[in-house]
């Protein structure tokens, strides 16, 4: 087991990110609703730089009582990452597909001691 | 825990990546995956990538032959404010590519590119060194529906410039860029014209008809263009694309349905009308090539004419063989966007068009749904003969390019 030191805590702000290389592997650390949250830098697709990608709120279609709808929403409670090369988006929380919930992201380990975040890999 | 080994993260330089971000990082991690698989030995041929032409279009107006037409061009550019590109007919959708900037390579291509080397052969070199591609042939962009403008001589005027344009800034600039030159369909005798012109210029391996146009490619007027390259051994490509003008997809809302059907219903109907007439009948050495449908139609269609056709013989009465047997030996197919998540499809959909021989790989890139090399190489149901056939070696044969590999990663 190793650990890298990535950078004290109050460097990544709410909405933030940090992606960092520890040896041969990529990182991507947000802070999301005020938790820190790592991902591997590698999209289950296509092994795409995922945590590289832009963050967006999750897109919603509301339905109301008739079954209509009529405007597209963003649900702020869900925040994604996109993938910049094809698109697939993910949960910054849960690192869930948006779409169907087989795809996922891997989840790195975090160590915070002392005010600083480590990778633990 | 060993805490020996304790050390400090390295800050990736790209935190996000977006318009600006120089091609090398944004596929840093297809370059990685290249070396890591050893491409290298491997030959890499990616037939189906792209340049946006309308940001050099103030040069390639200058190409075009008729004066008037020229001059009228060249002032546009000059003079006018917020406009789009001469003679272009819009862009009929193009505009919701990125995904709301999701995918920001589709949105746009800024970084920076050195002095004295065109644009465009920059961005391709930096492209396919990140791919491990060794040859690249490139189409353009807006123009694949120019097929569809209402004056068929604009696609004479545009089509003959863009090959002139090319020929001149991009490929006369690197032998391993190659393209499949632009015919002006909708007029036969200048799409004659235009072989005759272009054939063996510098880059030039075959010739290429947008798909998205309404003129039927079975038409008499047609057969002296199919006779002209197959006695050139010159390949055509129908190179695919979409258009939300089109009544069979008006009534579809979401861009990813109209692009998902768009880029196959126009080969699809021109595959339909390539084999019943009997096309590969009357010029059997003819080799076309079926660009950017992806292959999951391919199946569908091969099923569905074999069956009409076995009830229904005597309305194809040049057909010797099954519809399917004449698509999987006279046709040849890219593979992107290839669909992946049903392997059992792929898998069979492969060994329907005798992929061994008669597939292509392709990129798309800079396209949203582009491939890489490495889709191919990690398939598990292939043997390594036949990656490289797909990989770059049938493409070598296809067009009479050096097979051996000539890059360096």
């Amino acid at each position: 087991m190793a650990e890298y030191l990535v950078c004290s805590e109050d460097e990544i702000a709410d909405g933030g990110r940090k992606v960092v290389a520890c040896g041969e592997r990529e990182i991507g650390i947000f802070r999301v609703k005020g938790a820190l949250h790592a991902w591997y830098n590698m999209c289950p697709h296509r092994q795409g730089p995922i945590c590289q990608g832009r963050i967006y709120p999750e897109v919603i279609e509301p339905v109301d009582e008739k079954g209509e709808v009529r405007t597209l929403q963003y649900n702020e409670e869900n925040m994604h990452v996109a993938c910049p090369w094809h698109g697939w988006e993910f949960n910054l929380e849960t690192g869930r597909n948006a779409g169907p919930a087989k795809y996922r992201l891997h989840r790195a380990e975090l160590a915070i001691r002392e005010g600083q975040i480590y990778v633990v890999l | 825990m060993d805490i020996s080994n304790k050390d400090r993260a390295r800050e990736l330089p790209v935190q996000q990546i977006d318009v600006f971000t120089d091609t090398r990082d944004i596929l840093a991690h297809a370059n990685r995956a290249a070396r890591k698989r050893g491409f290298e030995d491997w030959l890499i041929c990616d037939v189906d990538a792209h340049h946006t032409e309308t940001i050099s279009w103030h040069e390639l107006v200058q190409y075009i032959e008729d004066p008037v037409i020229r001059h009228q061009a060249m002032l546009f550019h000059d003079e006018k404010m917020g406009t789009a590109s001469y003679g272009l007919n819009g862009d009929m959708g193009l505009k919701y590519q990125d995904v709301g900037g999701r995918i920001p390579h589709q949105a746009g291509i800024r970084e920076k590119v050195e002095d004295g080397v065109h644009r465009d052969v920059t961005l391709s070199r930096r492209a396919m060194q990140a791919l491990g591609v060794d040859y690249m042939v490139l189409f353009p962009t807006p123009m694949l529906t120019l097929g569809l403008h209402p004056q068929p001589e604009m696609e004479v005027y545009l089509g003959r410039a863009y090959n002139r344009w090319l020929i001149d800034k991009v490929l006369t600039r690197d032998d391993r860029l190659k393209s499949l030159a632009y015919l002006p369909f909708n007029v036969p005798k200048e799409a004659e014209r235009t072989i005759e012109e272009f054939s063996g210029q510098p880059g030039v391996i075959g010739f290429c008809v947008p798909s998205t146009r309404h003129k039927p490619i079975h038409h008499n007027d047609y057969m002296r263009v199919y006779a002209m390259l197959e006695e050139r051994n010159l390949p055509i490509a129908f190179h695919a694309a979409y258009h939300w003008q089109d009544q069979s997809l008006s009534t579809i809302n979401r861009f990813l349905g109209m692009h998902a059907l768009g880029f196959v219903w126009c080969n699809m109907v021109h595959m339909t009308n390539w084999i019943l007439n009997g096309i590969p009948e009357r010029f059997p050495k003819l080799k076309s090539i079926w660009v950017e449908s992806g292959l999951a139609w391919i199946p569908f269609l091969m099923q569905r004419l074999d069956d009409q056709y076995l009830m229904r013989p005597s309305e194809a009465p040049q057909l010797k063989k099954l519809p399917s047997e004449y698509m999987r030996e006279n046709c040849w197919y890219t593979t992107q966007p290839m669909e992946t998540v049903n392997m059992k499809a792929l898998q069979l959909t492969l060994e329907m068009i005798n992929a061994e021989s008669q597939l292509l790989f392709a990129s798309d890139w800079p396209h949203f749904d582009f491939d890489l090399p490495q889709e191919i190489y990690d398939l598990p149901f292939l043997s390594e003969q036949a990656k490289r056939n797909i990989l770059g070696l049938n493409a070598a044969k296809l067009f009479n390019l050096d097979p051996a590999s000539r890059k360096t990663l």
